[in-house]
Protein backbone atom coordinates (compact mmCIF):
# COMPACT_ATOMS: atom_id res chain seq x y z
CA UNK A 1 0.00 0.00 0.00
CA UNK A 2 2.69 2.35 0.90
CA UNK A 3 4.87 1.27 -1.98
CA UNK A 4 1.94 1.88 -4.26
CA UNK A 5 1.46 5.42 -2.76
CA UNK A 6 5.11 6.45 -3.38
CA UNK A 7 5.10 5.43 -7.12
CA UNK A 8 2.12 7.20 -7.70
CA UNK A 9 3.19 10.56 -6.34
CA UNK A 10 6.19 10.21 -7.87
CA UNK A 11 4.26 9.45 -11.05
CA UNK A 12 2.71 13.01 -10.02
CA UNK A 13 5.69 14.94 -9.58
CA UNK A 14 6.85 13.69 -12.79
CA UNK A 15 4.30 15.01 -14.82
CA UNK A 16 4.14 18.12 -12.98
CA UNK A 17 7.38 18.95 -14.04
CA UNK A 18 6.74 18.62 -17.73
CA UNK A 19 3.66 20.65 -17.66
CA UNK A 20 5.28 23.45 -16.14
CA UNK A 21 8.38 23.23 -18.34
CA UNK A 22 11.57 22.69 -15.77
CA UNK A 23 10.62 24.87 -12.97
CA UNK A 24 10.38 21.71 -9.77
CA UNK A 25 7.32 23.36 -9.11
CA UNK A 26 8.87 26.39 -6.54
CA UNK A 27 8.81 29.02 -9.29
CA UNK A 28 5.02 28.94 -10.02
CA UNK A 29 3.75 32.37 -9.44
CA UNK A 30 6.49 34.55 -9.46
CA UNK A 31 7.33 37.71 -12.16
CA UNK A 32 10.99 38.67 -11.63
CA UNK A 33 12.37 35.17 -10.58
CA UNK A 34 14.56 33.15 -13.46
CA UNK A 35 15.01 29.54 -12.75
CA UNK A 36 18.65 28.71 -13.11
CA UNK A 37 21.18 26.37 -11.27
CA UNK A 38 23.54 28.02 -9.58
CA UNK A 39 25.23 28.58 -6.31
CA UNK A 40 23.97 32.08 -6.43
CA UNK A 41 20.10 30.57 -6.95
CA UNK A 42 20.98 27.74 -4.04
CA UNK A 43 21.41 30.74 -1.80
CA UNK A 44 19.40 31.14 1.30
CA UNK A 45 17.33 34.44 1.38
CA UNK A 46 18.50 36.08 4.20
CA UNK A 47 22.33 35.62 3.04
CA UNK A 48 22.02 37.36 -0.50
CA UNK A 49 19.73 39.99 0.99
CA UNK A 50 22.23 40.83 4.00
CA UNK A 51 25.46 40.41 1.18
CA UNK A 52 23.86 42.83 -1.16
CA UNK A 53 23.10 45.16 1.16
CA UNK A 54 26.70 45.67 2.44
CA UNK A 55 27.91 45.58 -1.31
CA UNK A 56 25.75 48.72 -1.67
CA UNK A 57 26.91 50.22 1.66
CA UNK A 58 30.54 50.16 0.87
CA UNK A 59 29.86 51.63 -2.90
CA UNK A 60 27.70 54.43 -1.89
CA UNK A 61 30.12 54.82 0.54
CA UNK A 62 33.31 55.38 -1.74
CA UNK A 63 33.96 58.64 -3.24
CA UNK A 64 33.25 59.13 -7.05
CA UNK A 65 36.84 60.24 -7.82
CA UNK A 66 37.79 57.13 -6.52
CA UNK A 67 37.02 55.87 -10.36
CA UNK A 68 39.22 53.41 -10.21
CA UNK A 69 37.31 51.29 -7.61
CA UNK A 70 33.80 51.70 -9.25
CA UNK A 71 35.65 49.35 -12.28
CA UNK A 72 36.10 47.25 -9.88
CA UNK A 73 32.38 47.19 -8.66
CA UNK A 74 31.52 46.42 -11.91
CA UNK A 75 33.73 43.71 -12.63
CA UNK A 76 32.58 41.95 -9.26
CA UNK A 77 29.00 42.80 -10.92
CA UNK A 78 29.34 41.17 -14.49
CA UNK A 79 31.49 38.36 -12.36
CA UNK A 80 28.39 37.67 -10.33
CA UNK A 81 25.77 37.64 -13.51
CA UNK A 82 27.88 35.29 -15.37
CA UNK A 83 28.17 32.63 -11.93
CA UNK A 84 24.52 33.00 -11.53
CA UNK A 85 23.92 31.99 -15.15
CA UNK A 86 20.78 35.16 -15.22
CA UNK A 87 20.00 36.09 -19.51
CA UNK A 88 22.48 39.55 -19.19
CA UNK A 89 19.79 40.89 -21.79
CA UNK A 90 16.72 39.79 -19.94
CA UNK A 91 18.71 42.17 -16.51
CA UNK A 92 19.35 44.94 -18.54
CA UNK A 93 15.85 45.18 -19.85
CA UNK A 94 14.66 45.17 -16.30
CA UNK A 95 17.06 48.04 -15.52
CA UNK A 96 16.01 50.25 -17.39
CA UNK A 97 13.36 51.15 -14.70
CA UNK A 98 16.55 53.15 -13.42
CA UNK A 99 15.68 55.50 -16.54
CA UNK A 100 13.27 58.58 -14.74
CA UNK A 101 16.40 58.68 -12.01
CA UNK A 102 18.89 59.50 -14.68
CA UNK A 103 16.65 61.90 -16.46
CA UNK A 104 17.57 63.58 -13.18
CA UNK A 105 21.17 63.36 -12.91
CA UNK A 106 21.60 64.18 -16.60
CA UNK A 107 19.93 67.58 -15.45
CA UNK A 108 22.00 68.19 -12.49
CA UNK A 109 24.81 70.08 -14.14
CA UNK A 110 22.47 72.26 -16.07
CA UNK A 111 20.98 73.81 -12.75
CA UNK A 112 24.10 73.22 -10.62
CA UNK A 113 26.37 76.36 -9.61
CA UNK A 114 29.96 76.76 -8.68
CA UNK A 115 32.95 76.30 -11.40
CA UNK A 116 32.29 75.79 -14.74
CA UNK A 117 33.60 74.06 -17.83
CA UNK A 118 32.52 74.73 -21.74
CA UNK A 119 31.10 72.06 -23.98
CA UNK A 120 30.81 74.07 -27.45
CA UNK A 121 28.54 77.11 -26.74
CA UNK A 122 27.23 75.44 -23.04
CA UNK A 123 28.85 76.32 -19.86
CA UNK A 124 27.94 73.15 -17.58
CA UNK A 125 28.77 73.13 -13.91
CA UNK A 126 31.43 70.86 -12.69
CA UNK A 127 30.31 70.06 -9.38
CA UNK A 128 27.05 69.33 -10.98
CA UNK A 129 28.53 67.20 -13.44
CA UNK A 130 30.45 65.25 -10.49
CA UNK A 131 26.95 64.88 -8.92
CA UNK A 132 25.20 63.37 -11.73
CA UNK A 133 28.06 61.26 -12.32
CA UNK A 134 27.63 59.84 -9.03
CA UNK A 135 24.02 59.06 -9.01
CA UNK A 136 24.60 57.76 -12.07
CA UNK A 137 27.50 55.20 -11.20
CA UNK A 138 26.11 53.94 -7.92
CA UNK A 139 22.46 53.95 -9.11
CA UNK A 140 23.13 51.52 -12.07
CA UNK A 141 25.22 49.39 -9.49
CA UNK A 142 22.45 49.29 -6.88
CA UNK A 143 20.12 48.72 -9.74
CA UNK A 144 22.20 45.65 -10.78
CA UNK A 145 22.39 44.23 -7.52
CA UNK A 146 18.80 44.53 -7.21
CA UNK A 147 18.40 42.61 -10.69
CA UNK A 148 20.10 39.51 -9.70
CA UNK A 149 18.49 39.25 -6.19
CA UNK A 150 14.90 39.13 -7.75
CA UNK A 151 16.41 37.14 -10.89
CA UNK A 152 17.99 34.63 -8.48
CA UNK A 153 15.74 34.38 -5.73
CA UNK A 154 11.68 33.33 -5.25
CA UNK A 155 9.79 35.80 -4.22
CA UNK A 156 9.12 33.29 -1.26
CA UNK A 157 13.26 33.25 -0.07
CA UNK A 158 13.13 36.29 -0.10
CA UNK A 159 9.71 37.05 2.66
CA UNK A 160 11.81 33.89 4.47
CA UNK A 161 14.97 36.49 4.08
CA UNK A 162 13.40 39.08 5.96
CA UNK A 163 11.88 36.93 8.77
CA UNK A 164 15.50 35.59 9.38
CA UNK A 165 17.03 38.70 9.48
CA UNK A 166 14.14 39.84 11.91
CA UNK A 167 12.67 42.13 10.08
CA UNK A 168 9.70 44.09 11.92
CA UNK A 169 6.92 41.60 11.37
CA UNK A 170 4.42 44.20 9.98
CA UNK A 171 6.71 44.55 6.61
CA UNK A 172 7.09 40.91 6.24
CA UNK A 173 3.17 40.75 5.91
CA UNK A 174 2.89 43.25 4.12
CA UNK A 175 4.69 42.63 1.28
CA UNK A 176 3.60 39.06 1.71
CA UNK A 177 0.30 40.12 1.04
CA UNK A 178 1.37 41.92 -1.91
CA UNK A 179 2.70 39.45 -3.53
CA UNK A 180 -0.12 37.08 -2.97
CA UNK A 181 -2.77 39.17 -3.33
CA UNK A 182 -1.71 40.83 -6.51
CA UNK A 183 -2.25 38.36 -9.08
CA UNK A 184 -5.80 37.98 -7.60
CA UNK A 185 -6.78 41.94 -7.99
CA UNK A 186 -4.61 41.58 -11.41
CA UNK A 187 -7.19 38.72 -12.55
CA UNK A 188 -9.83 40.91 -10.84
CA UNK A 189 -8.56 43.95 -12.82
CA UNK A 190 -8.58 42.30 -16.20
CA UNK A 191 -12.17 40.09 -15.82
CA UNK A 192 -13.06 44.10 -15.21
CA UNK A 193 -11.81 45.55 -18.56
CA UNK A 194 -13.35 42.42 -20.20
CA UNK A 195 -16.76 42.97 -19.31
CA UNK A 196 -16.07 46.50 -19.95
CA UNK A 197 -15.52 45.72 -23.76
CA UNK A 198 -17.96 43.44 -23.94
CA UNK A 199 -20.30 45.90 -23.30
CA UNK A 200 -19.00 48.13 -26.21
CA UNK A 201 -16.09 50.23 -24.57
CA UNK A 202 -13.22 51.27 -26.19
CA UNK A 203 -10.29 53.58 -24.70
CA UNK A 204 -10.64 56.82 -26.94
CA UNK A 205 -8.42 59.22 -25.44
CA UNK A 206 -9.45 62.08 -22.46
CA UNK A 207 -12.62 61.03 -22.87
CA UNK A 208 -12.44 57.76 -21.06
CA UNK A 209 -10.64 58.76 -18.40
CA UNK A 210 -13.75 58.71 -16.41
CA UNK A 211 -14.60 55.51 -17.15
CA UNK A 212 -10.64 54.12 -15.81
CA UNK A 213 -10.99 56.13 -12.69
CA UNK A 214 -14.52 54.59 -11.82
CA UNK A 215 -13.10 51.50 -12.48
CA UNK A 216 -9.62 51.80 -10.12
CA UNK A 217 -12.41 52.79 -7.48
CA UNK A 218 -14.49 49.93 -7.92
CA UNK A 219 -11.22 47.63 -7.82
CA UNK A 220 -10.20 49.95 -4.47
CA UNK A 221 -13.73 49.23 -2.78
CA UNK A 222 -13.46 45.70 -3.83
CA UNK A 223 -9.62 45.01 -2.79
CA UNK A 224 -10.85 46.73 0.56
CA UNK A 225 -13.87 44.50 1.21
CA UNK A 226 -11.77 41.50 0.70
CA UNK A 227 -8.65 42.83 2.70
CA UNK A 228 -11.65 42.98 5.20
CA UNK A 229 -12.41 39.01 4.50
CA UNK A 230 -9.34 37.70 4.57
CA UNK A 231 -8.60 39.31 8.29
CA UNK A 232 -11.91 37.79 9.30
CA UNK A 233 -10.42 34.34 7.45
CA UNK A 234 -7.56 34.77 9.79
CA UNK A 235 -8.97 35.79 13.02
CA UNK A 236 -10.96 32.61 12.52
CA UNK A 237 -8.02 30.39 12.77
CA UNK A 238 -6.58 31.88 15.42
CA UNK A 239 -4.06 35.14 13.85
CA UNK A 240 -2.57 37.26 16.82
CA UNK A 241 -0.33 39.21 14.82
CA UNK A 242 2.22 36.91 12.87
CA UNK A 243 2.58 34.89 10.10
CA UNK A 244 4.54 32.45 11.92
CA UNK A 245 3.71 29.22 9.86
CA UNK A 246 6.28 31.22 7.36
CA UNK A 247 8.70 29.16 6.58
CA UNK A 248 12.42 29.97 6.87
CA UNK A 249 15.67 28.14 5.04
CA UNK A 250 18.80 26.69 7.51
CA UNK A 251 22.08 28.29 5.94
CA UNK A 252 25.35 26.36 6.58
CA UNK A 253 28.82 27.68 7.12
CA UNK A 254 29.50 27.23 3.12
CA UNK A 255 27.00 29.78 2.22
CA UNK A 256 28.14 32.45 4.32
CA UNK A 257 31.25 32.09 3.18
CA UNK A 258 29.92 32.67 -0.48
CA UNK A 259 27.91 35.38 0.65
CA UNK A 260 30.75 37.07 1.79
CA UNK A 261 32.95 37.43 -1.00
CA UNK A 262 30.73 39.87 -2.44
CA UNK A 263 31.08 42.35 -0.32
CA UNK A 264 34.66 41.72 0.82
CA UNK A 265 35.76 41.45 -3.04
CA UNK A 266 34.13 45.22 -2.60
CA UNK A 267 35.66 46.17 0.37
CA UNK A 268 39.24 45.28 -1.80
CA UNK A 269 38.02 47.12 -4.31
CA UNK A 270 37.54 50.09 -2.65
CA UNK A 271 41.20 49.69 -0.71
CA UNK A 272 43.22 49.00 -4.38
CA UNK A 273 41.21 52.50 -5.43
CA UNK A 274 42.33 54.39 -2.62
CA UNK A 275 45.67 53.23 -3.29
CA UNK A 276 46.03 53.77 -6.49
CA UNK A 277 44.25 57.30 -6.92
CA UNK A 278 47.14 57.87 -3.81
CA UNK A 279 49.81 57.04 -5.21
CA UNK B 1 -27.30 16.31 27.31
CA UNK B 2 -25.71 19.18 26.96
CA UNK B 3 -22.31 17.14 27.28
CA UNK B 4 -23.73 16.03 24.01
CA UNK B 5 -24.09 18.92 22.26
CA UNK B 6 -21.37 20.67 19.43
CA UNK B 7 -23.14 23.89 19.28
CA UNK B 8 -26.01 25.52 21.16
CA UNK B 9 -27.28 29.06 20.68
CA UNK B 10 -29.85 30.67 22.62
CA UNK B 11 -32.17 33.34 21.82
CA UNK B 12 -29.26 35.09 19.82
CA UNK B 13 -30.26 38.11 18.30
CA UNK B 14 -27.66 40.48 16.31
CA UNK B 15 -27.90 44.10 15.09
CA UNK B 16 -25.29 45.55 13.15
CA UNK B 17 -23.82 49.20 13.48
CA UNK B 18 -25.41 50.84 11.54
CA UNK B 19 -28.92 49.71 13.37
CA UNK B 20 -29.92 47.28 10.84
CA UNK B 21 -31.12 43.91 12.89
CA UNK B 22 -30.26 40.69 11.39
CA UNK B 23 -30.74 38.11 14.12
CA UNK B 24 -34.39 38.04 15.73
CA UNK B 25 -33.27 35.41 18.44
CA UNK B 26 -31.88 32.18 17.23
CA UNK B 27 -32.25 29.17 19.01
CA UNK B 28 -30.71 26.10 17.43
CA UNK B 29 -28.91 22.98 18.97
CA UNK B 30 -26.37 20.54 17.17
CA UNK B 31 -25.60 17.26 18.39
CA UNK B 32 -21.65 16.00 18.10
CA UNK B 33 -21.47 14.07 14.91
CA UNK B 34 -24.14 15.26 13.03
CA UNK B 35 -24.31 17.02 9.49
CA UNK B 36 -26.40 20.02 9.36
CA UNK B 37 -27.47 21.72 6.26
CA UNK B 38 -28.48 26.07 6.90
CA UNK B 39 -30.27 26.82 4.49
CA UNK B 40 -32.40 30.30 3.54
CA UNK B 41 -32.68 32.71 1.20
CA UNK B 42 -29.43 35.70 0.34
CA UNK B 43 -29.58 38.44 3.61
CA UNK B 44 -31.25 35.64 5.55
CA UNK B 45 -28.72 36.11 8.04
CA UNK B 46 -26.89 33.04 7.32
CA UNK B 47 -23.27 34.43 7.28
CA UNK B 48 -23.80 36.79 10.03
CA UNK B 49 -25.01 33.59 12.23
CA UNK B 50 -21.75 31.30 11.78
CA UNK B 51 -20.12 34.93 12.31
CA UNK B 52 -20.88 34.28 15.85
CA UNK B 53 -19.78 30.76 16.32
CA UNK B 54 -16.59 31.67 16.58
CA UNK B 55 -16.97 34.90 18.16
CA UNK B 56 -15.97 37.05 15.41
CA UNK B 57 -18.96 38.96 15.58
CA UNK B 58 -20.73 39.53 19.53
CA UNK B 59 -23.88 38.95 19.83
CA UNK B 60 -26.18 41.90 20.77
CA UNK B 61 -28.31 39.86 23.07
CA UNK B 62 -28.92 35.98 23.56
CA UNK B 63 -25.57 32.91 24.05
CA UNK B 64 -23.86 30.78 21.84
CA UNK B 65 -21.89 28.07 23.65
CA UNK B 66 -19.82 25.34 21.77
CA UNK B 67 -18.93 21.84 23.27
CA UNK B 68 -20.58 23.61 26.40
CA UNK B 69 -17.93 26.70 26.43
CA UNK B 70 -19.56 30.03 26.22
CA UNK B 71 -18.04 31.77 23.16
CA UNK B 72 -17.44 35.31 24.92
CA UNK B 73 -15.17 37.66 22.26
CA UNK B 74 -13.99 39.10 24.94
CA UNK B 75 -12.47 36.03 26.72
CA UNK B 76 -9.40 36.29 25.07
CA UNK B 77 -8.03 32.66 26.02
CA UNK B 78 -11.28 31.14 25.92
CA UNK B 79 -11.65 32.57 21.70
CA UNK B 80 -8.48 31.00 21.57
CA UNK B 81 -10.08 27.22 22.23
CA UNK B 82 -13.39 27.75 20.60
CA UNK B 83 -11.75 29.21 17.42
CA UNK B 84 -10.35 25.73 17.28
CA UNK B 85 -13.12 24.05 18.13
CA UNK B 86 -15.16 25.98 15.25
CA UNK B 87 -13.52 25.84 11.76
CA UNK B 88 -14.74 27.68 9.30
CA UNK B 89 -14.28 27.68 5.18
CA UNK B 90 -15.26 30.79 3.95
CA UNK B 91 -17.08 31.30 0.46
CA UNK B 92 -13.98 32.44 -1.33
CA UNK B 93 -10.99 30.42 -1.01
CA UNK B 94 -8.88 33.70 -2.45
CA UNK B 95 -10.18 35.24 1.51
CA UNK B 96 -9.17 31.54 2.62
CA UNK B 97 -5.59 31.09 1.39
CA UNK B 98 -3.03 34.49 1.79
CA UNK B 99 0.52 32.81 2.28
CA UNK B 100 2.65 32.02 -0.48
CA UNK B 101 2.42 28.36 -0.54
CA UNK B 102 0.31 25.98 0.25
CA UNK B 103 1.33 24.00 3.18
CA UNK B 104 2.27 27.27 5.00
CA UNK B 105 -1.22 27.80 4.86
CA UNK B 106 -2.37 25.15 6.03
CA UNK B 107 0.09 25.64 9.10
CA UNK B 108 -0.72 28.71 9.60
CA UNK B 109 -4.01 27.68 12.21
CA UNK B 110 -1.50 24.92 13.78
CA UNK B 111 1.08 27.17 14.66
CA UNK B 112 -1.40 29.80 15.80
CA UNK B 113 -2.33 27.47 18.42
CA UNK B 114 1.22 27.12 19.78
CA UNK B 115 2.23 23.65 19.03
CA UNK B 116 5.55 22.18 18.48
CA UNK B 117 7.34 22.40 14.59
CA UNK B 118 6.79 18.72 14.15
CA UNK B 119 3.10 18.20 15.28
CA UNK B 120 2.56 21.43 13.37
CA UNK B 121 3.77 19.23 10.38
CA UNK B 122 1.96 16.25 10.73
CA UNK B 123 -1.36 18.01 11.02
CA UNK B 124 -0.86 19.85 8.28
CA UNK B 125 0.61 16.82 5.81
CA UNK B 126 -2.18 14.65 7.44
CA UNK B 127 -4.76 17.50 6.24
CA UNK B 128 -3.72 17.75 2.79
CA UNK B 129 -4.17 14.10 2.42
CA UNK B 130 -7.53 14.39 3.42
CA UNK B 131 -8.06 16.38 0.73
CA UNK B 132 -5.65 14.43 -1.96
CA UNK B 133 -3.83 17.90 -1.98
CA UNK B 134 -0.54 16.64 -0.40
CA UNK B 135 1.18 16.98 -4.53
CA UNK B 136 0.62 20.66 -4.61
CA UNK B 137 2.17 20.93 -0.79
CA UNK B 138 4.60 23.66 -2.18
CA UNK B 139 2.70 25.34 -4.93
CA UNK B 140 1.17 29.18 -4.79
CA UNK B 141 -2.56 29.07 -4.51
CA UNK B 142 -2.75 31.28 -7.33
CA UNK B 143 -1.77 28.32 -9.39
CA UNK B 144 -4.59 25.92 -8.54
CA UNK B 145 -7.55 25.84 -10.24
CA UNK B 146 -10.67 26.76 -8.02
CA UNK B 147 -11.80 23.74 -6.99
CA UNK B 148 -8.40 22.60 -5.73
CA UNK B 149 -8.46 25.75 -3.44
CA UNK B 150 -11.50 25.13 -2.17
CA UNK B 151 -10.16 21.93 -1.26
CA UNK B 152 -7.18 23.61 0.55
CA UNK B 153 -9.08 25.66 2.08
CA UNK B 154 -11.30 22.57 4.11
CA UNK B 155 -7.31 21.64 4.63
CA UNK B 156 -6.24 24.56 6.34
CA UNK B 157 -9.30 24.37 8.63
CA UNK B 158 -8.87 20.32 8.93
CA UNK B 159 -5.51 21.01 9.86
CA UNK B 160 -6.80 22.91 13.46
CA UNK B 161 -8.43 19.53 14.51
CA UNK B 162 -11.57 21.37 14.70
CA UNK B 163 -14.93 19.46 16.42
CA UNK B 164 -17.57 21.26 14.55
CA UNK B 165 -16.44 22.16 10.73
CA UNK B 166 -18.74 25.14 9.02
CA UNK B 167 -18.77 25.35 6.00
CA UNK B 168 -20.22 29.05 3.76
CA UNK B 169 -21.61 27.83 0.42
CA UNK B 170 -19.30 24.84 -0.34
CA UNK B 171 -20.30 23.91 -3.35
CA UNK B 172 -20.52 27.42 -5.62
CA UNK B 173 -18.29 27.84 -8.73
CA UNK B 174 -17.24 24.30 -8.69
CA UNK B 175 -17.76 22.40 -12.14
CA UNK B 176 -19.48 18.87 -11.19
CA UNK B 177 -16.66 16.51 -10.45
CA UNK B 178 -15.02 18.53 -8.21
CA UNK B 179 -18.49 19.05 -6.60
CA UNK B 180 -18.85 15.51 -6.10
CA UNK B 181 -15.00 15.06 -5.04
CA UNK B 182 -15.74 17.73 -2.03
CA UNK B 183 -19.02 15.82 -1.17
CA UNK B 184 -17.02 12.74 -0.96
CA UNK B 185 -14.40 14.36 1.38
CA UNK B 186 -17.14 16.32 3.70
CA UNK B 187 -19.12 12.29 3.85
CA UNK B 188 -15.55 11.08 5.11
CA UNK B 189 -14.79 13.16 8.04
CA UNK B 190 -15.99 12.26 11.36
CA UNK B 191 -16.83 15.60 12.78
CA UNK B 192 -19.90 17.97 13.28
CA UNK B 193 -20.66 19.78 9.87
CA UNK B 194 -22.56 22.61 9.42
CA UNK B 195 -23.16 23.80 5.95
CA UNK B 196 -24.49 26.90 4.87
CA UNK B 197 -26.15 26.42 1.01
CA UNK B 198 -28.78 27.48 -1.50
CA UNK B 199 -27.64 24.23 -2.91
CA UNK B 200 -30.69 21.69 -2.14
CA UNK B 201 -29.47 18.39 -3.66
CA UNK B 202 -25.99 18.78 -2.00
CA UNK B 203 -27.59 19.38 1.40
CA UNK B 204 -30.42 16.42 0.63
CA UNK B 205 -26.75 14.12 -0.06
CA UNK B 206 -24.63 15.17 2.77
CA UNK B 207 -26.82 16.77 5.14
CA UNK B 208 -29.02 14.09 7.64
CA UNK B 209 -30.83 17.52 8.95
CA UNK B 210 -32.03 20.92 7.72
CA UNK B 211 -32.88 24.45 9.25
CA UNK B 212 -34.01 27.21 7.49
CA UNK B 213 -32.99 30.62 8.42
CA UNK B 214 -35.23 33.44 6.87
CA UNK B 215 -35.50 37.29 8.50
CA UNK B 216 -33.03 36.20 10.95
CA UNK B 217 -35.19 33.36 12.32
CA UNK B 218 -34.89 29.92 12.30
CA UNK B 219 -38.47 28.98 10.70
CA UNK B 220 -37.75 25.12 10.46
CA UNK B 221 -35.59 22.71 11.85
CA UNK B 222 -36.12 18.79 10.76
CA UNK B 223 -34.57 16.16 8.70
CA UNK B 224 -33.61 17.12 5.03
CA UNK B 225 -36.32 14.78 2.97
CA UNK B 226 -38.53 15.89 4.97
CA UNK B 227 -37.94 19.41 4.81
CA UNK B 228 -36.97 19.30 0.91
CA UNK B 229 -40.31 17.59 -0.07
CA UNK B 230 -42.41 20.41 1.68
CA UNK B 231 -42.81 22.62 -1.67
CA UNK B 232 -44.70 25.40 0.31
CA UNK B 233 -42.38 25.72 3.04
CA UNK B 234 -39.76 25.96 0.14
CA UNK B 235 -41.85 28.54 -1.80
CA UNK B 236 -42.34 30.65 1.13
CA UNK B 237 -38.39 30.94 2.05
CA UNK B 238 -37.24 31.61 -1.65
CA UNK B 239 -35.82 28.24 -1.38
CA UNK B 240 -36.40 26.05 -4.65
CA UNK B 241 -35.89 22.35 -6.03
CA UNK B 242 -34.16 22.13 -9.15
CA UNK B 243 -36.37 21.46 -12.21
CA UNK B 244 -36.41 17.59 -12.61
CA UNK B 245 -35.21 16.92 -9.28
CA UNK B 246 -37.37 14.68 -7.27
CA UNK B 247 -37.46 13.20 -3.28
Amino acid sequence: MRGENSSTNLREENSRDRSHGHSHGHSVGERLYIHRHSRIHDLPGHIKIISFFAFIVVVVLTPIRQWESFIGYFAIVFTVIYFSRLPIWTLAKRATIEFPFLIFALLMPFTAGGETFEVGPIALSREGAIAGLNLITKATLGVACSMILAGSTTAHSILAGFVRIKTPSLFVQIASFMIRYLNVINDQMTRMKVAREARGFEAKGIRSWPIFTSTLGALFIRSYERGERVHLAMLSRGYQGTLSSLSVENSTRKDWLLGSTFPLAAIVMFLLGNFLGAS
Amino acid sequence: MTANLSVEVNNLQYSYPDGHQALHGVNLQIKKGERVALLGPNGAGKTTLVMHLNGILEATDGEVKVSGLLVDSQDKEGIKKTRQRVGIVFQDPDDQLFMPTVFEDVAFGPTNMGFDPQLIEERSIHALKMVDMLEFKDRAPHHLSFGQRRRVAVATVLAMEPEILILDEPSSNLDPASRRELSEILLSLDVTILMVTHDLPYAYEICERSLILNKGKIVADSNTPQILRDSNLLAANRLELPKGFSI
